[in-house]
């Protein structure tokens, strides 16, 4: 193959691809269906794969929100490589997440709602004192004995069930935002000529060279 | 790319085809470059590739981060629309007391052309003569070197790439014919190395994926030596496909055509010699026929309108899709034909069989932290383990083989990546489970074995006397019954894949020790061939016996199920059935 072959298809692949829409040009969050103009309603099966929209109404309260921003930036805290969970809109995330009308999503909404609302009973038990109000010691004292479900004491057993679910989802959302996706060093999603196999480097720290 | 004319253009046709899939699209493709008129009907709605195909979309702007639900089961930006392994409206059902049977259906133009893995195995010698080889299941009734040809022609027509590495019964192309394959990842290459200690051997996989342009000009006088206004239209086409780019998934199908799908590849050039017309949401009920017997044409309803259509053709080519196509038989009772059309041995629908599939995914040490590069390639494989143990079959307690198909690298985040790192690290959260993030990243390879089923008895589909679809139409009933050699071929794979990520310093963190029936997607049979009309639906070149202007172009035919990905195999033996067709056609036979 020509590199002059090359080019002019790479060239034309952009080309085309941009009336597709490319990742990085568009904002990434999806709209909702409520935002004007309405888009035309499609089967869920078949829905607009390059504009997408979300069809369902989310269903957590603000209150909700507010303890459950807390919880995921405890889980994806802000570090040197990234920005924290609720700075990236992980909350809302999961909010669209338990919303959703299919089984494993409203299984969710069970355990993330009465989650929430058992952090709440035990940082008043504890604390006096919603989970979102206590401060930073206070949040670990319960999230430590929360954090692993084999771990966790039999009165805490609900409570670290929740917990592990919450992790998945928010590590789920938080990785697959662009901030996510540079903080693990992902490179791809980007066209090129060739693909050029493992480096160097790569092939020495497998003992591969 | 305007393929749609949106209804039939003239009264009666040369050829009605029944479905654009992989075996609708090549007989279509090659019939309307004869000069013949082809009309093709489609069950599902139009679908144009260019416009539809999210390349380089984002998890973070599809609903749920794109991750899998009951209405795309393969997640958001997978190619499939408007169906799956349900498809609104449109039933079937689980005969009492069996295994439960699912049913991939696509409702597009293209159908699952446009999502599927690329996967382009031939099928060798040894596939094609099962029975004499172990007096398990049925012979074919035709030979690997009568079908060699047609394979070399469709992998130069679609674009495949792989080598030839003289293996056993995992046939090499002729030379020229493959497009060299891409270079092994990171991942590939380290599994490999404990592979060639084990005595498994791993090599370049072959995918329908253009690893670099196609000779426009060679390919196309190669595929139409005779035919020079063909060549040109095949050639012209051809200039529009691009070359992979090395990102994004194929199965959200691709816009710039550098992989094989029907609507990409084939449809488009057969549109262009003026001679095929397509009509979309369509749904063919039966095959019609007249008073001596002859295919007439098919009875289709149109979705839009809900009113009963027919097209009239000299010709019926079945491509529906394994089981699609028997339902059609089925339903296509008659008084000449009480049992349904072309049922005269009872065998429409029997011999379903799928491919048996098993997986784990391990996690291996030796992979964490891998400084960062891309690792994206041609998104599928770039190697395989083709099956090896031809030689100690005996001893392994079941009959056939299977291949493994294998997994990993620093691929796009999704919901899953990251998902079982709460487990993995003792319950981290905050900064440590973010530096164990970094450290897993990319650390885990998936195994997944395909392997070959044999045809029995109990596998089977038929009408449901008590149910019909929103269309009217009655539907499939599933029977289904795995035999030991699958159940201990899946428990061989279970094993290999433990010893191949053991051996590599590995720990299995998952396994699915068996995938339900149909969950292969590979489902074949149901019209079988042969050279006996009282044992099979189909002559030898997939001609039904009864009706002699009536044939079957999907994976039904298929008289066994070998691990090699049926697509390749489908488009190869309904190009030699094309051949036959015409062949009959100058002959006045039909």
């Amino acid at each position: 193959m020509s590199s002059k072959l090359v080019t002019i298809g790479r060239r034309d692949a952009l080309k085309r691809i941009a009336t597709v829409g490319t990742g990085a040009a568009v904002a990434p969050h999806v709209v909702l269906a409520a935002d004007p103009p309405a888009p035309p309603k499609r089967p869920l099966t078949d829905p607009d794969l390059v504009n997408p929209v979300i069809p369902w109404e989310k269903v957590l309260s603000a209150e909700e929100l507010k303890t459950l921003a807390v919880l995921c930036d405890l889980i994806v805290p802000a570090d040197e490589h990234s920005p924290s969970a609720s700075k990236v809109g992980v909350p809302d995330f999961i909010n669209e997440w338990v919303s959703a009308p299919y089984p494993t999503q409203q299984a969710d909404q069970q355990t993330i709602r009465g989650g929430l609302a058992w952090l709440n009973t035990e940082s008043h038990k504890r604390f006096g004192r919603a989970f979102a109000d206590l401060a930073a010691a206070q949040h670990h004292q319960i999230c430590d004995d929360i954090c692993h479900v084999p771990k966790a004491k039999p009165q805490h057993k609900v409570g670290a069930r929740f917990f592990d679910r919450l992790r998945s989802l928010t590590v789920g959302g938080f990785y697959t935002t662009p901030e996510g996706m540079k903080d693990v060093q992902y490179i791809g999603n980007v066209p090129s000529a060739s693909f050029e196999g493992p480096p160097p480097e790569v092939l020495k720290h497998l003992k591969l060279l | 790319m305007p393929l749609i004319t949106g209804s039939k253009t003239r009264p009666s046709y040369d050829v009605v085809i029944v479905g654009s899939g992989a075996g609708g699209g090549i007989s279509g493709y090659l019939l309307a470059q004869a000069g013949l008129k082809v009309l093709m009907v489609e069950a599902g709605r139009n679908y144009k590739p260019l416009e539809e195909t999210p390349m380089l979309n984002l998890p973070s702007q599809a609903p749920l981060r794109g991750d899998r639900t009951p209405d795309k089961p393969f997640g958001f930006y997978d190619a499939t629309v408007g169906g799956g392994w349900q498809v609104p409206g449109e039933p079937y059902t689980t005969a009492p007391g069996g295994e439960e049977f699912i049913w991939w259906r696509p409702r597009m133009l293209g159908g699952r052309t446009n999502h599927w893995g690329r996967i382009s195995l031939r099928m060798g010698p040894y596939d094609f003569k099962p029975k004499s080889r172990d007096g398990l299941g049925f012979d074919w009734p035709l030979t690997y070197d009568e079908l060699a040809p047609y394979y070399d022609k469709t992998e130069a027509l679609i674009g495949v790439y792989g080598s030839n590495e003289g293996l056993e019964n995992t046939p090499d192309s002729s030379p020229g014919i493959l497009l060299p394959p891409p270079k092994p990842r990171a991942f590939e290459l380290l599994t490999k190395k404990t592979c060639d200690k084990l005595g498994i051997p791993v090599i370049p996989s072959r995918l329908a994926i253009l690893s670099k342009l196609l000779d426009h000009m060679k390919v196309s006088r190669y595929i139409h030596p005779d035919n020079p206004k063909a060549a040109k239209i095949l050639a012209d086409h051809m200039q529009t496909r691009l070359a992979c780019i090395w990102a994004t998934d194929c199965g959200r199908g691709c816009s710039i055509g550098a992989n094989f799908q029907s609507t990409t590849v084939l449809l488009p050039p057969a549109v262009a010699t003026g001679n095929l017309d397509i009509i979309t949401d369509a749904m063919v009920r039966e095959v019609t026929v007249d008073k001596n017997g002859r295919a007439t044409g098919v009875h289709y309803i149109d979705k839009h309108t809900r009113t009963d259509r027919h097209a009239a053709g000299r010709t019926v080519i079945l491509a529906a899709g394994s089981s699609e196509s028997a339902r059609i038989l089925l339903n296509s009772k008659s008084r000449m034909f009480p049992s349904g059309l072309s049922n005269g041995s009872g065998l429409v629908g029997r011999y379903l069989m799928d491919t048996t599939c098993s997986d784990i995914s391990a996690q291996i040490p030796a992979l964490e932290n891998t400084p960062p590069h891309n690792e994206e390639g041609a998104s599928a494989m770039h190697m395989y383990m083709p099956w090896w143990l031809y030689k100690e079959q005996s001893k392994l307690g079941f009959a056939r083989g299977y291949h493994i198909e294998f997994h990993g690298g620093k691929r796009m985040p999704n919901m899953g990546t990251f998902g079982a790192l709460g487990a993995r690290t003792n319950g981290a959260y905050g900064k440590k489970l973010k530096q164990e993030a970094r450290r897993y990243y990319g650390s885990n390879i998936s195994f997944s074995g395909r392997g070959e089923m044999i045809p029995n008895d109990k596998s089977y589909c038929e009408l449901d006397p008590d149910l019909v679809d929103m269309w009217g139409i009655p539907v499939l009933r599933f029977h289904w019954k795995w035999s030991e050699h699958e159940t201990k071929q899946a428990e061989h794979m279970q094993k290999t894949f433990t010893q191949i990520a053991e051996s590599m310093g590995g720990k299995v963190t998952s396994r699915i020790q068996m995938r339900k029936p149909g969950e292969g997607i590979h489902e074949v049979g149901t019209t079988r061939m042969g050279d006996d009309r009282r044992t099979s639906v189909l002559n030898g070149q997939c001609q039904s016996w009864e009706v002699k202007n009536l044939f079957i172009t999907d994976g039904s035919p298929f008289v066994s199920n070998a691990d090699k990905n049926p697509t390749l195999s489908i488009m190869a033996l309904a190009w030699r059935t094309c051949d036959y067709l015409m062949a009959e056609m100058k002959r006045r036979n039909i």
